[in-house]
């Protein structure tokens, strides 16, 4: 996507030697343009380029400036390259050369410290914003937390929501402008929960807990998957974060309760049963505690209803 | 009597396979043939399959690093093709079982089978003509090294045909990798070729570490080895460092496969965290194993066709120990979102940042090696530049990784491939050709095609960047890695792209056949008979194009940083050369039988065959211990001797 030294027009060139070359490189470089015009207009701004709550958008932050910082030098650098590589060809009778240059301590100071001083700057924005952002911090709010259980399933989602006493498959709603506070697991192998438009993935695994926090700002639909690769039905472990207004969450709530069936220990055996491409889900009712039962089971290995009713990949495609 | 080996195991059901293997099989029937109609076989067995020459070793090396790399593009198209059609409603031509196959194999090929051999191969060829001796310190050994990597390619290529191959991902990680979860052979078909080949590696690491150290031309001390050679030497102490930790991890992951234990399965106490932990141990270093005998091909191409000595020798030997310290000081970084705390994430988060440091002065050094140069346009320069430029915006990018909370939203996702492949594409892959091109004429006494080379290049480059740039913008939008089937019918450009620009690589790949072809058609005309094409400077340019078996009939006498450019820069000429008996290895067919051996018992062991098993590793170790007792491994080759050997190779006729 860059310029090349020597087809780029030099004013002192002779225009003998231009002569040949200025179709080709023109052209080279109308091709290199529309590729470029090509790759921004396919980008559209989705996953990490929208945020929609304040971790997202802190980490976009973060990303921007990291990379800000780090043109300061890279820029330089790539024009030096290319400058250099021009002027000092081995044809170009304006060049003056040094055939051997002996040790130059000042200079090798200076090139030194150039990556020096900005890695140190970089270490102080890395030591900062991971603690800021460290997915087991509390976001700070006026409300309370709402608290959401995590298990990854051969291939799908699980939530449950402790306080309220429901769960879902593949579909997580959520209060908006409310903090969440995630307790990951994984009933099988390792995967990530990562919604890309409210920030950090964690990976969830089995018989293990981990801890996330996250917020959306403002009601919404937010894709969300698992960013693990982790077996046949990986691609289409996909789930919907619906961030709703307060207000609807409740009634969402009362919905769920009113509706379906529970999810008790067979239904979670049936549950865990690898499946592809899983549609929605919700269930009125979650047995007790059953995301530690969950912890358990996954620790005391192939006898409990996960293990036993992994089955060897199907040779069918998801749908 | 055939463990879990039965007729099953040939996927006689699916067309794709079947296709790659009919293709293979008649490629291999046909090279075969004209090997035997031609009768090449005992001219092969002598001077190529037995040789314990560390230049013939190293062609070999970089022959089958070349070959792989068909494999492993082959692999790459198919995955790009994939996700360029599996949109929205299509699923594409590969089922996730099968997909899941090659994008496994494709990292696990190009990691330890192309990249590996490609830089191995170069070190074998050209440390000890820069280091001014006659062969490595374990020629034999070398010989072992060598056979032993080709098996372990050799096995991977047979889960084509019989059985598959892992679907748990280049780096295996559990518990994906276990029984419970990957029960069939695709996982061994994984770890044992790379333990066997692993072996080849961590010898390769103790030959040339004790070559450095042991073994240099009279008067080259440490600082005044060319830098390449450094860069070998971190390399190689990375090697023996790291590969022991990489076997063991393997060896608990088998033993977990094999006899039930639990070091990292979900239940009994196993601790899935522990493999990314040890992997990655293993798994950073490896990077800087592939990338830093690179920075060392650049640093000699930066020197020679500049025409001056490399900008701050000093630095640049420092910045490549410095690597080689940080290098196992990175490895949590592979794994940010594991959860561990803000304190622990920074710190290596820092770390890895850190090498940027020593990296950043190494591209200063190169760029301040170009100013005021008389840069010659070759293939290797171009090469060095197009590195110089993409390697800067691929550290980039690694640094914006190495950022917990940015790593939080990028991990695992296309941008981390673009990544990757930023790297070792403009690092790793361009260090190799831009070495092949470099030291080509010294292998085989004629140089190679510059305007095919050029063409591969600019394949290469615009194709890397056609194919990459896509990738970065998709994992912005929140594409992961891995994906047998696209959600979102919005990155149906992008993928397109990146499938073109990964059909240009292709014609790169295409430009370097023909170059190869091109070349040797034209041999005579671009014979160098000089020994030096480039006007180079360091020792392995002192000598004939391509090098007597022992390299150096005399040892020259190394007095500065630059040995061969002081001669012909003081305009020293060769005195009448007063030989010295020395001794030389005798060929050795060991390697290739140990290799046979292990073949047979690394596919047993695949499969369950213990009887093969315990046969194969049996007529191994009588192998070893046959070789172990030998008494005539060395011929002398006495001052006489040499001094017509050397007027031979001249064509000196006079008498001496």
């Amino acid at each position: 996507m860059h310029d090349w030294p020597y087809e780029t027009p030099a004013p002192l060139r002779t225009p003998s030697s231009d002569e040949p070359k200025r179709p080709r490189s023109s052209g080279l470089l109308r091709w290199l343009v529309a590729c470029v015009a090509l790759l921004v207009c396919s980008c559209s701004r989705q996953g990490i380029l929208d945020p929609q709550g304040p971790i997202a958008s802190a980490q976009l932050l973060l990303l921007l400036n990291s990379t800000a910082i780090m043109l300061v030098v890279v820029i330089p650098v790539i024009l030096a390259t290319l400058g250099f590589a021009w002027w000092y060809r081995s044809s170009n009778a304006q060049a003056s050369r040094s055939a051997d240059e002996g040790y130059e301590g000042r200079t090798e100071f200076v090139l030194w410290s150039i990556p020096t001083l900005i890695v140190i700057l970089l270490g102080g924005v890395i030591w900062i914003s991971s603690h800021q952002l460290d997915p087991r911090a509390p976001i700070p709010a006026n409300v309370n937390p709402l608290r959401v259980e995590v298990v990854a399933l051969d291939w799908k989602w699980l939530f449950i929501y402790p306080d309220q006493g429901i769960a879902t498959v593949n579909q997580l709603v959520i209060p908006a402008a409310t903090p969440v506070s995630f307790r990951l697991t994984s009933a099988t192998v390792m995967n990530s929960f990562f919604v890309p438009q409210l920030g950090s993935q964690i990976y969830t695994m089995g018989g293990m807990t981990t801890h996330l926090n996250l917020l959306a700002d403002a009601p919404g639909e937010y894709p969300g998957f698992s960013a693990m690769f982790s077996g046949d039905g990986f691609a289409e472990m996909r789930f919907i974060a619906k961030a709703v207004p307060a207000g609807d969450f409740d009634s969402w709530v009362g919905q769920v309760r009113g509706s379906g069936s529970g999810l008790d220990l067979p239904a979670y055996a049936e549950l865990a049963r690898p499946s592809i491409a899983v549609p929605p889900k919700t269930y009125r009712s979650v047995e007790p505690k059953l995301f530690d039962r969950i912890i358990e089971q996954t620790l005391s290995g192939p006898r409990g209803p996960t293990s036993a009713a992994w089955c060897p990949p199907a040779q069918q495609t998801g749908g | 009597m055939l463990g879990r080996l039965s007729w099953a195991a040939i996927p006689l059901d699916q067309p794709l396979p079947l296709y790659a293997m009919g293709v293979v099989g008649i490629v291999i029937l046909i090279v075969l043939g004209i090997v035997t109609v031609k009768g090449w076989w005992p001219y092969l067995w002598r001077e190529w399959i037995t040789s314990v020459d560390h230049k013939r070793i190293g062609v070999m090396y970089v022959i089958l690093g070349l070959v792989m790399l068909l494999r492993g593009y082959s692999d790459a198209i198919m995955m790009r093709s994939q996700q360029a059609i599996a949109i929205g409603d299509a699923q594409g031509y590969l089922p996730p079982d099968h997909y899941d196959q090659i994008f496994s194999a494709h990292g696990t090929i190009m990691i330890f089978f192309v990249a590996m051999p490609l830089v191995i191969g170069l070190m074998n060829f050209v440390v000890p003509l820069q280091l001014g001796v006659h062969d490595v310190a374990f020629p034999t050994l070398n010989s072992v090294s060598f056979w032993l990597t080709a098996t372990g390619a050799l096995l991977v290529n047979v889960s084509l045909v019989i059985g598959s191959f892992s679907r748990a991902t280049w780096w295996g990680y559990p518990p994906l990798s276990e029984l419970t979860f990957s029960p069939d052979e695709g996982v061994d078909y994984y770890l044992w070729p790379l333990q066997i080949s692993g072996i080849g590696t961590l010898l390769t690491g103790v030959n040339f570490v004790t070559t450095i150290l042991k073994l240099r031309a009279p008067g080259m001390i440490y600082f005044r080895m060319p830098v390449f050679c450094w860069t070998a030497l971190a390399a190689n102490m990375l090697i023996v460092a790291a590969f022991p930790v990489l076997t063991a991890t393997f060896a608990m992951l088998l033993l977990d496969r094999y006899l039930g234990m639990h070091f990292f399965t979900n239940d009994a106490g196993g601790n899935q965290m522990m493999y990314a932990n040890l992997f990655w141990a293993w798994g950073h270093p490896e990077v800087y194993i592939l990338v830093l005998p690179a920075f060392g091909v650049f640093s000699e191409v930066a020197a020679t066709f500049s025409g001056k000595g490399l900008f701050s020798y000093r630095s640049m030997v420092l910045a490549t120990l410095g690597i080689c310290i940080l290098a196992f000081m990175v490895w949590l970084h592979h794994f940010f979102t594991m959860g561990a705390g803000a304190d622990v994430n920074a710190v290596f988060g820092i770390m890895s940042s850190i090498i940027a440091v020593p990296t950043g002065a190494k591209i200063f050094n190169w760029l301040f090696t170009l100013f005021r140069g008389r840069i010659v346009f070759t293939t290797p320069i171009l090469f060095l530049i197009g590195f110089m430029i993409t390697f800067v915006l691929g550290g980039l990018t690694g640094v914006l990784l190495a950022v917990p909370p940015v790593d939080f939203v990028l991990h695992n996702s296309a941008f981390l491939v673009a990544h990757f492949h930023h790297v070792i594409i403009g690092g790793v892959v361009f260090g190799a050709l831009a070495g092949i091109n470099y030291w080509f004429p010294k292998a085989f006494g004629f140089t190679l095609d510059e305007r095919w080379g050029k063409a591969s290049f600019w394949c290469w480059l615009i194709g890397f960047y056609l194919a990459f740039m896509p990738l970065y913008v998709l994992g912005l939008m929140g594409m992961t890695r891995r994906m047998q089937h696209i959600p979102d019918p919005s990155w149906r450009p992008l993928l397109l792209v990146a499938e073109l620009g990964a059909i240009v690589v292709f014609l790169g790949i295409l430009c370097q056949i023909a170059q190869l072809y091109v070349s040797i058609r034209t041999r005579e005309q671009r014979r160098d008979l000089t020994g030096d094409p480039w006007n180079g400077r360091t020792l392995e340019w002192s000598t004939s194009s391509p090098p007597p078996a022992y390299n150096f009939a005399v040892l020259p006498r190394v007095e500065t940083i630059d040995a061969f450019w002081e001669v012909k820069r003081k305009g020293l000429t060769p005195v009448e050369e007063v030989y010295e008996t020395i001794e030389m290895p005798r060929n050795s067919p060991i390697g290739f039988v140990i290799a046979f051996f292990a073949t047979f018992t690394g596919f047993a062991l695949i499969w369950h065959i213990w009887w093969i098993v315990i046969l194969g590793l049996l007529a191994a170790a009588v192998t070893v211990l046959v070789f172990g007792w030998s008494e005539n491994r060395q011929h002398e080759i006495s001052a006489n001797e040499m001094a017509q050997l050397e007027r031979a190779r001249l064509g000196l006729g006079r008498p001496a």
